[in-house]
């Protein structure tokens, strides 16, 4: 698999006098994956995810995106080009008071001819879901719409990956389903690698890789499987399991042993039918 | 309370009005106010404010609305009329008692300022209430952009525009939040002395410019990431194209414009 983006060596600190946020952190992404990052709050996430797109330079070491340096200046808008993000809140991201405007903010900015900048828009609301609300102003909207807007913004962009910081926290169980089920739309039909910060573990399920970050360093990364198996290890950095597979393990406890790790519902549903099919 | 303000909203519509470009609109609107001011006697004030009746009746905005964005300035409209009432004291003496005294050139001026001022706003109003903020930021974009060859940053200046005009009712909505907040805390903004009332606004506003300043910044990473750097190379989704609405609308304004001036010099003498 093609690497796209590499942390080689990375530190990073907000001010000289402050510890470092970032620590010798060596981290690659690969094309075509949907990598979810978690860990607790101030873990470093947010501060990663700035310097893959040259938000923010590394105090030292370097950090590669597409091939391209980001500490060099001149690479700020190409590698800007290839990598789209979206943030937390959908409020502070939005430029247009107008849905199809805001769209069209990141093809103008790249200069290109209306007809294709009207082409691009459309595809990307109609990608997202949220074509009939082309004319409306995004103030009116829900949160989870919000944020639709904002990766159809990407989306209008063409760029090959896009990177997310939690863009579920702020969004309703109806909000973040829509948001996640675009996610794997872009990577599934597109191609689109996507970058999924959060919080949120059923979220990292659906994911095709899970890196898990401590105090500015990788602690675990794998499948969701993997990473999950070490149930003990998460808790003990303040992180949870999914809901089915924590059920799974407290049954065990109690002599109920399923087979596998049930990372779903559906998969404890069928685990749990195994074993009661065996029992009796 | 504070959502209510409607100056400076959008209500969309297919009307004549709202068709114009928005560049005539805001030509249009500001030879017009010129007008409003250049009119001397009733017949050209007359004129124009008929004009600025008729405008309003073909931009088919709801009666509703126009009160409302006229309600917070009609102390003031009440005010100038009753002062001119009083502080006139030539002319033909119509109403006297006590200390009062009303002349007939009084009233005159009192209608005359309200006219003008009542019309000013239905106008102004007009052209915000009929043009979306896109339209209106890119026309002041391009009306004002021959001011790049003084080196104005004029795209800044329209970004700018677009971005607090984007902004307003998430810093109302944040407002009513943070007034919400501080009430459950005990907070009284109702009652007491001016000194007071003044102090209390100050738990608002200190979380606010804090939230504003936090959200400028968050922004500014969101504009970058999706490769803004200012208005070169920029190019635009939206055309703006002149249409036979704005010819009819600039000859019927312009019409209006000389009948003012004839009118004012006709009848120079029946005020
Ligand atoms: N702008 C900043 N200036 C100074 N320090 C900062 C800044 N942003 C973050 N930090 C510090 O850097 C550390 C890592 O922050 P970061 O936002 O990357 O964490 P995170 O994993 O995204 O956390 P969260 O889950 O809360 O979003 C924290 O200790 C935080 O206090
Ligand atoms: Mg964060």
């Amino acid at each position: 698999m093609n690497k796209i983006i590499e942390f080689k060596n990375v530190s990073f600190s907000y001010s000289e006098e402050e510890e470092a946020v970032l620590q010798n952190l060596d981290l690659d992404f690969y094309e075509g994956q949907f990598t979810c990052v978690l860990g607790h709050n101030g873990s470093g996430k947010s501060t990663m995810a700035k310097l893959i797109n040259a938000l923010y330079i590394p105090t030292s070491g370097t950090v590669i995106s597409y091939g391209l340096d980001t500490a060099d200046e001149k690479n700020e808008i190409p590698i800007r080009r290839n990598i789209g993000m979206v943030f937390q809140n959908p409020d502070n991201q939005i430029v247009a008071t107008i849905v199809e405007d805001d769209v069209a903010f990141g093809p103008e900015n790249l200069g290109l001819p209306r007809d294709e900048i009207r082409k691009r828009v459309d595809e990307a609301l109609k990608a997202v879901n949220m074509y009939e609300y082309r004319y409306h102003e995004p103030h009116r909207l829900s949160g989870g719409q919000k944020q639709r807007i904002a990766i159809a913004g990407v989306i209008a962009m063409k760029t090959n990956c896009i990177v997310l910081d939690e863009p579920t926290a702020m969004l309703d169980p109806k909000g973040r389903r829509e948001v996640i089920e675009t996610l794997l739309k872009l990577k599934n039909e597109y191609g689109i690698s996507v970058i999924l910060v959060t919080h949120f573990m059923d979220e990292a399920v659906k994911a095709d890789r899970v890196v898990v970050m401590n105090d500015g360093k990788v602690c675990l990364d794998g499948t969701p499987a993997q990473v999950f198996s070490n149930a003990s290890h998460l808790e003990s950095m303040g992180l949870t399991v999914p809901k089915p597979l924590e059920l799974a393990y407290q049954l065990q406890k109690n002599g109920v042993r399923i087979n596998g790790e049930p990372l779903t519902a559906a998969e404890f549903v069928d685990g749990f039918k195994n074993y009661v099919e065996n029992r009796g | 309370m504070i959502k209510d303000i409607t100056i400076g909203q959008y209500f969309p519509g297919k009307s004549f009005i709202h068709k114009l470009d928005a560049r005539t609109k805001i030509l249009l609107t500001l030879v017009f106010l010129v007008f409003i001011f250049i009119c001397k006697n009733f017949y050209s004030l007359l004129l124009v404010c008929g004009f600025g009746v008729v405008v309003y009746l073909l931009s088919r905005i709801s009666p509703k609305v126009i009160l409302k964005s006229f309600k917070p300035l009609l102390p003031i409209v009440i005010l100038t009329t009753v002062l001119q009432l009083y502080y006139i004291k030539d002319g033909n003496l119509i109403f006297e008692w006590k200390f009062i005294s009303i002349t007939d050139k009084g009233v005159f001026t009192a209608v005359f300022i309200a006219a003008r001022i009542l019309t000013l706003l239905l106008v102004s109003s007009l052209l915000t209430y009929t043009t979306s903020p896109t339209d209106l930021t890119d026309a002041i974009e391009k009306l004002l952009s021959p001011l790049k060859l003084l080196k104005i940053e004029v795209h800044t200046f329209a970004m700018m525009m677009t971005i607090a005009l984007r902004f307003i009712p998430t810093l109302v909505d944040e407002i009513d939040r943070i007034m919400s907040a501080q009430k459950a805390r005990g907070a009284d903004f109702e009652n007491g002395n001016i000194i007071k009332r003044i102090k209390a606004l100050f738990p608002i506003f200190i979380p606010l410019f804090i939230s504003a300043f936090k959200r400028a910044i968050e922004l500014a990473d969101a504009m970058s990431c999706r490769c803004y750097t200012g208005g070169d190379g920029r190019t635009r989704l939206r055309q703006m194209k002149f249409s036979w609405r704005d010819i009819v609308g600039s000859v019927v304004t312009v019409a209006v414009c000389v009948g003012v001036i004839v009118l004012n010099y006709f009848f120079v003498h029946l005020i």
